[in-house]
């Protein structure tokens, strides 16, 4: 039976991790490699980096940081932050990643989905979006906006119609965080996310606002996600992915244990 | 000991690599030296994206060398579209031939409320003797990123249950293949490549 993913989040800024309350605040977390390692030998089902710097300050994804990481690491690894082109990815692809997530550059031009997925397949894209719910729209959720630059920038896209568009030029998966709950740790936005879940034929990855394992419950459940992604939850020994996923086999979630 | 690591420009070889080197083999990489896939002691042909992809192999006649390779016993291990090549072929691009050593086709999934592709973590229903699966205990898991899969035969050496049964691992003689990623599936994917680099011959 497929397992519902859980997938440890790396914030990293210049070579560290880090972890900020909407997208602002950033405390010091650690070292990527060895944050990486350890949320895999306590049950990661996958490792997501994402560089939050590389694109307000138009640097490339830290390669050495990505190699570093990847070099003994035998789960799943997508790395986003900074992916402009083609030749972004396939350096990041080099240096071990599996799969890439890409998102402003995604939104400027969209057929980077297409380009990517033609030289490294549709399951090495992960398109990530950033929603924050529009009060005004006349549906809330399924019109939430689209954001870009970490949450900086509106992006003039609407949550599900951009889903869907991605999953038609060929995104493998969608990384959908909800700007109103990330970092709050007062659960997912499970409306969102089923919102999106449902638009879509593609796996989506839940982010944004993991704080108990009830969120986990609830966003597997309700919100319909095929994975959840958490940074905090797994940061200052809160918890692990083990526990958690322990957790959430007594709760009636199929997941992949032991592990 | 040294595997041979076929690279048809299908996606990204980083991660086969890394794995194989960790257990120890040493990994030539070649996109068409015949002689040294002919002459090859362990030939791992990974894969992923689209069984197009594989038209490659026809043209630069690696598809030949890989045929001899077989018929001398060299083991042999495909991944994920890697082990769709070993079938006649896909409805993925019908129009591209597989190598046709096991008779059957590879289809994309049934219609179905599930999504597709088939993405994570899922377990293997293994069959008694495989050799390749050797020590795979009910319960493991391996990694899978697929839209398409073989049908279970005979040949099949685990079954995966998603929306229907169907072959997560073949293995007929020297000849084997995995559906999911042995090389992002944690300590039981290197088990599995583990069972690959130790396989003999026991004729």
């Amino acid at each position: 039976m497929i397992t519902k993913r859980i997938i440890a989040c790396l914030d990293v800024h210049d070579g560290r991790v880090v972890k900020g309350v909407q997208f602002v605040d950033l405390i010091d977390a650690g070292d990527p490699a060895t944050q990486a390692a350890r949320h895999t030998r306590e049950g990661a089902d996958e490792i997501v980096l994402l560089d939050i710097t590389a694109t307000h300050e138009g640097r490339q994804t830290l390669l050495d940081t990505v190699r570093r990481t990847a070099r003994e690491l035998f789960v799943p690894f997508c790395v986003g932050g900074g992916i402009r082109t083609a030749d972004d990815a396939a350096q990041v692809f080099e240096a071990g990643a599996d799969k890439v997530s890409v998102n402003s550059a995604a939104l400027k031009n969209p057929k980077l989905i297409d380009a990517i997925g033609r030289s490294f397949g549709a399951q090495a894209v992960v398109v990530a979006i950033d929603a924050r719910r529009d009060p005004d729209a006349a549906d809330p959720v399924r019109d939430a906006q689209v954001y870009v630059q970490g949450g900086r920038k509106l992006a003039g896209r609407r949550v599900v119609e951009w889903a869907r568009e991605a999953e038609q030029r060929g995104a493998g998966e969608i990384l959908l965080t909800s700007m109103n709950s990330d970092g709050m740790r007062t659960g997912f936005d499970c409306e969102l996310t089923a919102v999106v879940s449902e638009a879509v034929g593609i796996p989506v990855i839940a982010s944004g606002g993991a704080g108990t394992v009830e969120h986990f419950v609830d966003v597997f459940g309700r919100g319909k996600a095929d994975a959840a992604l958490a940074a905090s939850i797994f940061h200052f020994g809160v918890s692990s992915a083990r526990s958690l996923k322990e957790e959430l086999a007594k709760a009636g979630v199929s997941v992949r244990l032991p592990c | 000991m040294c595997v041979t690591v076929i690279n048809y420009k299908a996606g990204n070889l980083t991660s086969v690599l890394k794995a194989l080197r960790h257990l120890g083999a040493e990994t030539i990489v070649t996109d068409g030296d015949l002689a040294l896939v002919e002459a090859a002691e362990r030939i791992v042909l990974p894969g992923v994206g689209h069984f197009q992809a594989t038209d490659r192999l026809d043209a630069t006649d690696l598809t030949g060398a890989i045929r001899t390779a077989i018929a001398r016993g060299v083991p042999f291990l495909g991944i994920c579209v890697g082990m769709q090549w070993l079938y006649a072929g896909s409805s993925e691009a019908p129009n591209q031939p597989g190598l046709g050593h096991f008779a059957e086709s590879c289809t994309h999934f049934a219609e179905s409320p599930e999504k597709v592709p088939h993405v994570g973590w899922n377990s293997l229903e293994v069959r008694k003797d495989s050799r390749l699966l050797a020590g795979v205990e009910p319960g493991e898991y391996v990694y899978f990123t697929h839209s398409y899969k073989a049908p279970v035969t005979a040949d099949t050496a685990a079954v995966t249950y998603y929306i229907e049964p169907f072959a997560s691992a073949v293995e007929r003689g020297n000849v084997m293949g995995v559906q999911f990623h042995p090389e992002k599936s944690g300590a039981t994917g290197l088990k599995i490549l583990g069972n690959f680099l130790k396989w003999k011959d026991v004729e």
